[in-house]
């Protein structure tokens, strides 16, 4: 049992917390875990991405291969195509439609949609407006760590808890903003599936 | 003990802690700043070691330097260049006789993902005929470092742990072992210390008659291993540090594994190196960095009867991060399959100042300030602000190395630029502008220095600055700048047609200027605002 993503998004985004919230849980079910990230200079609102490997095998390398990744999960939609070759021609790509604009030629947001839904599985999620939903705009990583839940080889009440643990010193409003934005994210996900090639559809809260 | 998740940067750090550490200093530097971050936190939770940021690496290391004069173990770390700076007490050192354990950490960053350059700090090893580990995995950073402070307290030299970003920046499982205690006070050895050329040729001496001991532990280390196929010969590898990892990954994808010799301590391990070499017809060398392991195998003239392929040879790529994909063809591997883009064109997402960074206000204010000049030109340095180079701004026109706008300011006007301006942030400044800045204000050069003072090393993270707010006004005065034109400003929207006009007059008076913009980084100011 092993997987592989690939988490993007732009500096800032919280990727980062993505990534711990679903390193920890793995760690607790006895995985392997490795998690490469970026730091330093990218940050500064540039496009960051995290490869994050999961076994029950020893892993080598700490990134990811072109050609291996199980799962796209991207805050942002110009991201998500950014890491679209390390994906493997079965993989998935779980993608915010709310595009985060701070450079000047930034693309036609249905232009990109559209492309993503190109790939044969796929899920687009309004995770701005889940996020505003859940009571903080802030917590769109949640929404879409919520929308790939289901698909992840951990279980979500390890990651539920690591969300606490994560939040815990923020205070309890921000805890619960995030396991709500969390939750609406998975009721999204669920309710939407990734048939294959034609019939590829998107989440209720997504489109 | 229980398993963490640690970056392996704080694998190096927790390593060192329980080696019994008694002090760690550093610089703040991409990818090495988690280290010292670690050690600060343990520090002040536990009282139990010193952990600081020094001003610059140089101090640090000589700080380092003077806890293992006293007998204690002591740590530095930084970034790949921050060696640079630090390269004179580092090479000195190694004739000093550390008997408290010294571990020098620098994190190289091929690919340049933060850096001006990828120099490969194992040559600084090998230079300076020092001991080096180049871990390929978290477990083996902790691991090397425990028993770095042992080889250097055995051959009284400083122990390298070279550390890639890929490792420093990535999180994996650690499982630590007992700790153990710190040494006592013990004062050093004058004759062994004091390195006038009757001492220095003496430890000189001592430090090249260890080699071949040196040699030997590297020939025993369990951080090597060489397994070898009897039944196909054609290929061996070599491969160091997380290089190994990327050769590992693909193996499963051979019906037919080569022989893999995996390096990571050194000086070379000779007698297993030989061992491959002679097993095989064809040697593939695969490290991350500089070709160094290649270099000695091929010698000028190679290997008789053998090819030796790798980096020079142009089988793995030269320049850049190495990755599973790249060391593929290499082992004759097709590239896996994988969805791709198919033509359609992504916009690139540089790096950019945050939304309202006083440093945007400054350009503005300076590049308004500018219309009226036409030869001049920008010179800056390292920090947040290098950014001012991307639009919209394109503000500056150099970024080298630190401390480097201040001088190079300085030649450029007395090459006969006008105006000839200097921008380098608070910490910076601390960190190797004031001894330009010094000489500038003895020749009254015609120039003007722009110092950035947000309180804070912003690029990093956030890290103290030493010369910050009042005590830098103070020191700007100190090294003899004319009152008068040392300028404070404001950088705010509100103040750019102001602080357009000082700048202007600073640029109209002949001699030296020293413009201070002073407003705090706002990524602090957040910080401030939660407590934190
Ligand atoms: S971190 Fe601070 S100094 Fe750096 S760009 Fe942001 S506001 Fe400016």
């Amino acid at each position: 049992m092993k997987q592989d993503i690939i988490l993007a998004g732009v500096g800032g985004q919280g990727i980062i917390s993505i990534a711990y919230v679903i390193a920890s849980a793995a760690l607790e079910e006895g995985l392997e875990v490795k998690q490469a990230e970026v730091h330093g200079m990218s940050q500064r609102g540039g496009a960051v991405q995290s490869h994050l490997r999961l076994s029950q095998a020893h892993i080598w390398s700490d990134l990811i291969p072109r050609g291996e990744a199980d799962l796209v999960l991207s805050v942002e939609p110009l991201e998500a195509l950014r890491y679209l070759d390390y994906l493997r021609p079965d993989g998935m790509i779980i993608a915010s439609r709310a595009p985060f604009v701070n450079i000047q030629d930034y693309p036609d947001v249905e232009t990109l949609l559209n492309r993503i839904r190109k790939i044969p599985r796929h899920l687009i999620i309004d995770s701005e407006k889940l996020a505003k939903e859940a009571g903080s705009s802030r917590t769109q990583n949640m929404v879409m760590l919520g929308a790939a839940a289901g698909r992840l080889i951990v279980r979500e009440e390890n990651l539920t808890r690591f969300i606490k643990v994560l939040f815990e010193r923020h205070g309890e409003t921000i805890v619960a903003s995030n396991l709500k934005a969390f939750a609406l994210g998975q009721a999204v996900a669920a309710a939407a599936d990734f048939v294959p090639a034609s019939g590829a559809r998107e989440g209720k809260g997504g489109g | 003990m229980k398993p963490e998740i640690l970056l392996g940067d704080e694998a190096v750090a927790l390593g060192a802690i329980q080696a019994g550490l008694s002090a760690g200093y550093s610089y703040p530097g991409t990818p090495a700043s988690e280290i010292m971050e670690y050690l600060i936190k343990a520090a002040t939770k536990t009282k139990a070691f010193v952990a600081s940021w020094s001003v610059n690496e140089k101090v640090a290391y000589e700080e380092a330097l003077g806890v293992s004069f006293a007998g204690k173990r002591a740590l530095v770390s930084m970034k790949h260049v921050g060696l640079n700076v630090a390269a004179d007490p580092f090479m000195n050192s190694a004739l000093t006789n550390a008997h408290g354990g010294l571990v020098v950490v620098p994190a190289d960053d091929p690919g340049m993902h933060s850096s001006q350059n990828e120099q490969d700090s194992r040559f600084y090893a090998d230079f300076a005929n020092i001991p080096c580990f180049e871990p390929s995995n978290h477990q083996e950073a902790y691991e090397m470092t425990r028993q770095a402070f042992d080889v250097s307290e055995k051959f009284g030299v400083p122990v390298m742990i070279r550390l890639v970003t890929r490792l420093s920046h990535s999180r994996s499982t650690v499982r630590p072992r007992e700790p153990r205690g710190q040494n006592e006070l013990k004062h050093g050895a004058s004759q062994d210390w004091t390195l006038l050329p009757v001492n220095a040729r003496r430890r000189f001496r001592a430090v090249l008659d260890n080699q071949a001991a040196m040699v030997r532990l590297s020939e025993e280390s369990e951080f090597n291993s060489l397994r070898l196929n009897d039944k196909d010969r054609s290929l061996g590898v070599i491969a160091s540090g997380i290089a190994f990892n990327y050769v590992q990954e693909n193996l499963r994808d051979l019906e037919n594994p080569p022989s893999v010799l995996k390096v990571c301590t050194y000086p070379l391990p000779g007698k297993l190196i030989r061992g491959l070499v002679e097993h095989v017809d064809n040697v593939l060398v695969v490290e991350e960095g500089y070709p160094l392991i290649e270099r000695s195998l091929r010698g000028l003239f190679g290997i008789a009867g053998k090819t030796v392929k790798g980096k020079l040879s142009g089988d793995i790529p030269l320049t850049g991060e190495l990755s599973p994909e790249t060391v593929r063809p290499a082992l004759g591997l097709k590239p896996l399959e994988s969805l791709d883009l198919g033509g359609f064109k992504l916009a690139a997402r540089p790096p950019q100042l945050c939304v309202g960074c006083p440093h945007a206000d400054t350009f503005q204010a300076l590049n308004k300030a500018l219309k009226e000049y036409h030869q001049g030109n920008v010179f800056s340095d390292i920090g947040c602000y290098t950014l001012g180079a991307y639009p919209p701004y394109q503000a500056v026109q150099t970024c080298v190395c630190m401390g480097a706008s201040v001088s190079m300011a300085k030649g450029g006007a007395e090459a006969g630029i006008h105006p000839s301006i200097a921008v380098i942030g608070d910490s910076t400044f601390g960190h190797s502008g004031l001894t330009p800045l010094l000489e500038a204000a003895a020749a009254d050069t015609n120039m003007t220095v722009f110092i950035l003072d947000n309180g804070t090393v912003a690029m990093t993270g956030g890290q103290p600055s030493y010369a910050s707010g009042e005590r830098l006004l103070r020191m700007i005065e100190g090294l003899g700048v004319v009152k008068e034109h040392i300028r404070v400003i404001e950088p705010l929207p509100k103040n750019l047609d102001k602080n357009a006009q000082v700048i202007k007059e600073e640029i109209d008076h002949h001699g030296l200027s020293v413009i201070v913009a002073v407003r705090e980084c706002l990524e602090e100011a957040k910080k401030r605002r939660r407590g934190g």
